[in-house]
């Protein structure tokens, strides 16, 4: 037994791939533990900044700055009634949030967060993500046709064609990025996320810039239908507010609602790290080829240690103005022991066996932060679409400028064949 | 599968039904994986379970269900339903009684690491002509689609 734990250790493949069941179950625990704080962080993250853009506080009751606002949150979701429609379809309405939740978490068993640091690796990798999650739109269907009123029905339907649509440019442009894959020495490119990332080492470039500007329009094409596939602002018209209320998940309260809270996280957490793996590079760190060398090599390795300390001394700096009232005593000790637990860990990151380690993961999951951030600032700047400009942007424009990258990024790739045949018969 | 499929036909809400068509295509997609076709299987999900499902699905939302309910259910082709049912059954049955000798001893080995890229370069050299006509086809049925959906071209 102890031997088929740690025989793994000396392994370099992942550990679906090399069939440690063991450490497979390990790594599952580790991503959907980390993605439901991710979850939660970015719960937080996004109403602070959101208030912040709209010159507010955002929530500063429930604990300092608000940090524990998430917890009281899911508390309260957790205690409230579980109301169910007394005409709405039980069965559909009991499914549908579990259907969208299983779509949202599944899709994490092949993203790579390091060459070995994945649950496993398919040799269909982007073909399966994006299966699954185009599966959780079904469970968007179900949940507002079964809810049995009028705004879910109407939030459903606006959903099942705002997604149908876009993930017709959405595939188009991931062709373009995986054809870029078959540039090497044998000609056929790969599916599997490790694969894409390890094609993006052998060139020594992300694909963002390759053939410069075909890639960056691909990522362009596929920045903006990722938006409109998780429902997310400007897209957000199955869930607009002004409209239809909550769109889909209306007649959801309690628990239900908050597993459709959840999916809808974690599914920009996994499209935004098929962005990343696809276009920038996955756990590859910034500018591997320009700063070569040693030196840069140790520099870049110390950033996560690093940025943890930053954390940690932004958490001291804020102790240090909390109120001077005995009323704030606890949420004071409270922030200080957050921020020491912060530098502790930061301080474990600066050993060179943890160091080597831990970059890659760093790295994935700084990339796919940004994205995140990205979200929030979408939300916080873009007035929404209308139906019929929304229906214009993803069929007249995204696709055919999909379409067109695509057969250019097909004709470069092949352009020395090309001259070959036509000036040297 | 199979209770898939009987509940596809039995469910007297078309909703219900369309749900248990999804369930089937998902086990056939499984078949898929279990025969080492991943890449079969994962088009299998993204065209038919999460593609023309929910065209399927957002189309029969739009139909009201109270009045299909209430409405008989008829069926006048019973007969050669069971004709063909059976006949397909006994293949089966016969293929798998006396037909091993139909199929080579052992499964082939089929690195399913290599399996994509067998299908891409298959495709694209040996069947070109038949993937380049059937592209062909597609493109026809969506002018066709087009021509008949618009009065004024």
């Amino acid at each position: 037994m102890l031997n088929y734990i740690l025989s793994y250790l000396t392994s370099d493949k992942t550990p679906g791939a090399a069939g440690n069941f063991f450490w497979a179950f390990v790594y599952i625990l580790l991503v959907f533990g980390g993605l439901s704080v991710a979850v939660i962080a970015m719960n937080w993250l996004e109403r602070k900044i959101l208030a912040h853009m709209q010159v507010r506080l955002g929530p500063m009751r429930v604990g300092p700055h608000g940090l524990l606002q998430p917890i009281a949150d899911a508390l309260k979701l957790l205690l409230k009634e579980d109301i169910m429609p007394a005409e709405a379809d039980g069965f559909v309405f009991w499914i549908a949030p579990l259907i969208v939740v299983l779509a949202a978490f599944t899709v994490f068993v092949v993203v790579p967060f390091g060459p070995t640091h994945a649950i496993t690796d398919m040799n269909i990798g982007i073909l399966f993500m994006l299966g699954v999650s185009s599966l959780s739109v079904l469970g968007i269907v179900m949940a507002g046709w079964a809810s049995n009123s009028h705004y879910p029905l109407i939030g459903a339907l606006r959903s099942s064609a705002q997604m149908v649509s876009y993930e017709v440019a959405m595939g188009l442009a991931v062709v373009s990025a995986i054809l870029m894959t078959s540039l090497n020495d044998e000609g056929t490119g790969t599916l599997s996320m490790i694969g894409i990332v390890q094609a993006q080492q052998a060139q020594g470039m992300w694909f963002i810039f390759k053939f410069f500007p075909l890639g960056l329009i691909a990522f362009f094409i596929f920045a903006v239908a990722m938006v409109a596939e998780t429902n997310r602002a400007p897209f957000d018209l199955p869930e607009a507010e002004s409209e239809l209320t909550a769109g889909f998940h209306t007649e959801y309260s309690g628990f239900r609602w908050s597993l459709f809270f959840l999916a809808e996280y974690s599914a920009m957490i996994a499209v935004s790290s098929i962005a990343v793996t696809l276009w920038l590079g996955g756990w590859l760190r910034p500018f591997p080829n320009a700063l070569t060398g040693p030196t840069w090599d140790l520099a870049f390795s110390l950033i996560p240690g690093i940025t943890l300390l930053f954390l940690a001394a932004m958490c001291f700096y804020s102790t240090a103005r909390m109120p001077k009232h005995p009323y704030f005593r606890i949420q004071t000790i409270g922030l200080a022991g957050f921020g020491v637990v912060l530098a502790l860990i930061g301080l474990i990151l600066f050993f060179p066996p943890v160091r080597i380690r831990i970059q890659d993961i760093y790295w994935f999951i700084a990339k796919v932060a940004a994205f995140m951030y990205l979200y929030i600032w979408y939300r916080g700047t873009f007035p929404r679409y209308r139906f019929d400009q929304l229906m214009k942007v993803g069929w007249k424009i995204l696709l055919p400028m999909g379409l067109g990258v695509l057969i250019l990024t097909a004709t470069v790739g092949l352009w020395p064949l090309i001259q070959q045949t036509i000036w040297h018969p | 599968m199979l209770i898939g499929g009987i509940l596809v036909i039995t469910r007297k809400n078309a909703v219900h039904s369309a749900l248990a068509l999804i369930m089937t295509l998902l086990a056939q997609a499984a078949i898929y994986l279990m025969l080492y076709a991943p890449f079969v299987a994962g088009v299998q999900i993204i065209l038919y379970a999460g593609g023309i499902m929910v065209l399927f699905l957002f189309v029969i939302m739009l139909v009201s269900i109270e009045r299909t309910e209430k409405e008989r259910q008829f069926n006048k082709q019973w007969l050669v339903g069971i004709v063909t049912a059976g006949a397909l059954g006994g293949l089966f049955i016969a293929v798998y009684t006396k037909g091993k000798g139909v199929f080579p001893e052992h499964a082939l080995p089929t690195a399913e690491a290599q399996n994509t890229q067998a299908v891409g370069s298959l495709l694209y050299g040996q069947y070109m002509f038949a993937f380049e006509i059937a592209s062909l086809l597609l493109l026809v049925a969506i002018i066709g689609a087009v021509v008949m959906a618009k009065k004024r071209i």
